[in-house]
């Protein structure tokens, strides 16, 4: 591990750690997304994405959420014991959302109200642990910033594509401007209800999978 | 605020749905409802740790948090208590039915991330349910989810004989299913509600 520390030294001024960093970066946001392309964390982009304002402030906090968490967790990976690694994480992880609910709350107390308990669950949102476990217990402290950005950016962009088509749809308007004219159009509210999230993210996922290419997968028995 | 628990109970399993109204416990609705016995077991886990945690949370955040004024802490000693409890499933399970340890092998302490057990628990706060009403409301929350894992287990097994459009097979589709099902509850919607 420690090796790969002099890899990563110089290119800090250069922002993205080389080579390795922009490699990072694209797998994170783009070739293997956490929200479309692992399908992972859904239950916070379905809930939360009924409006585009809501979608941003939750893709930030993931962002946030994502990179201290994958940091911390990083710099500790030599001292936690193997064991006890995944209460650990948790812990790391907690201390951050909790960061950001009580800076909700002080700041934008109507945002934290409309966001409920989804701030809340973060924590158990699987991108974040999964990077945790899966990339920031084995890489430097940078790197890991870098991979915890990237994807919680690929969520945060995923996250707004839906909260914008399902507030367009839903209610003809986005962040309060009026795009789709009531005169020809009838807004959907489903879109805006829970069958709507659904529907949306299942087409979402199908876009990229079809923009992806065939891929040699069965569905599993 | 005078809801039975009853009406509670019920309006969590049908009208308020934790995972088609609410839409907690996604991820492992999605991984693990491919085959109808899985779903069954992995539905009864979640049911008892979401009754059991519903419980503890409850007592340990209005004898200990909320009088000490420590509520800033509740996601995190709520996440500990869900941990240690899904560890003790575990280990039970393991004991007593191995057959249903393997099957559920990775998924188990994925219970621990689940979100529809945290989330029960926040709700239950958010919604200040006094104590009878918080059991019914967790256990009515496992129930639901337990219901609708269920239905789409079944689902999926027809599904896997049908010709799915490329882009669409594996989660995509589920989606869409999920969708379907979630409408058929809005049906329900107009029997009971809670807030």
């Amino acid at each position: 591990m420690a090796d790969n520390q002099p890899v990563c030294g110089p290119c800090v001024s250069k922002g993205l750690c080389g080579g390795k960093g922009m490699l990072t970066l694209k797998e994170g946001a783009w070739t293997s997304n956490p929200l479309a392309i692992q399908v992972l964390g859904i239950c916070s982009a379905l809930a939360v994405t009924n409006k585009l304002e809501n979608s941003i402030v939750m893709g930030i906090a993931l962002i946030f959420v994502g990179v201290f968490s994958n940091l911390f967790v990083s710099l500790l990976r030599n001292v936690t014991p193997h064991r006890i690694r995944m209460i650990a994480e948790v812990a790391i992880i907690a201390t951050f959302v909790i960061l950001f609910d009580q800076f909700l709350k002080a700041f934008y107390w109507d945002m934290s109200k409309q966001l409920g308990p989804y701030v809340g669950l973060i924590i158990t949102n699987c991108i974040i642990m999964g990077r945790a476990e899966a990339f920031a217990l084995q890489n430097p402290p940078i790197l890991s910033m870098v991979d915890g950005f990237a994807n919680g950016f690929g969520y945060a962009v995923v996250l707004a594509i839906i909260g914008f088509f399902r507030e367009l749809l839903g209610s003809g308007e986005v962040l309060g401007i009026k795009l789709l004219s009531e005169s020809w159009y009838t807004p959907n509210q489903l879109m805006i209800l829970a069958p709507g999230a659904f529907f949306a993210l299942g087409i979402v996922i199908a876009i990229f999978n079809a923009i992806k290419g065939p891929e040699p997968e069965e569905e599993k028995k | 605020m005078e809801t039975s628990a009853i009406i509670i109970l019920v309006a969590a399993v049908l009208t308020n749905n934790i995972l088609l109204t609410n839409f907690l416990g996604m991820c492992s609705f999605i991984a693990c409802s491919g085959q109808i016995s899985t779903a069954i077991g992995l539905g009864t886990a979640v049911t008892f740790v979401m009754t059991m945690t519903s419980i503890i949370n409850y007592a340990i955040y209005y004898f200990v948090l909320e009088p000490l004024g420590l509520d800033h802490l509740t996601f995190i000693v709520f996440i500990a208590v869900i941990a240690a409890f899904v560890q003790f499933v575990e280990m039970f399970i393991e004991r007593f039915s191995p057959k249903l340890y393997f099957a559920l092998g990775i998924f188990l302490p994925l219970i621990t991330v689940n979100c529809a057990i945290l989330g029960a628990s926040l709700f239950m706060i958010i919604r200040d349910y006094n104590f009878i009403q918080s059991v019914g409301y967790g256990f009515g929350s496992g129930l639901g989810w337990m219901l609708a894992i269920i239905m789409m287990a079944g689902l999926r097994q027809k599904m896997r004989y049908s010709n799915i459009p490329e882009p669409f097979r594996g989660v995509p589709i589920a989606m869409i299913v999920t969708c379907v099902l979630a409408m058929a509850f809005m049906g329900f919607a107009g029997m009971v509600s809670i807030q």
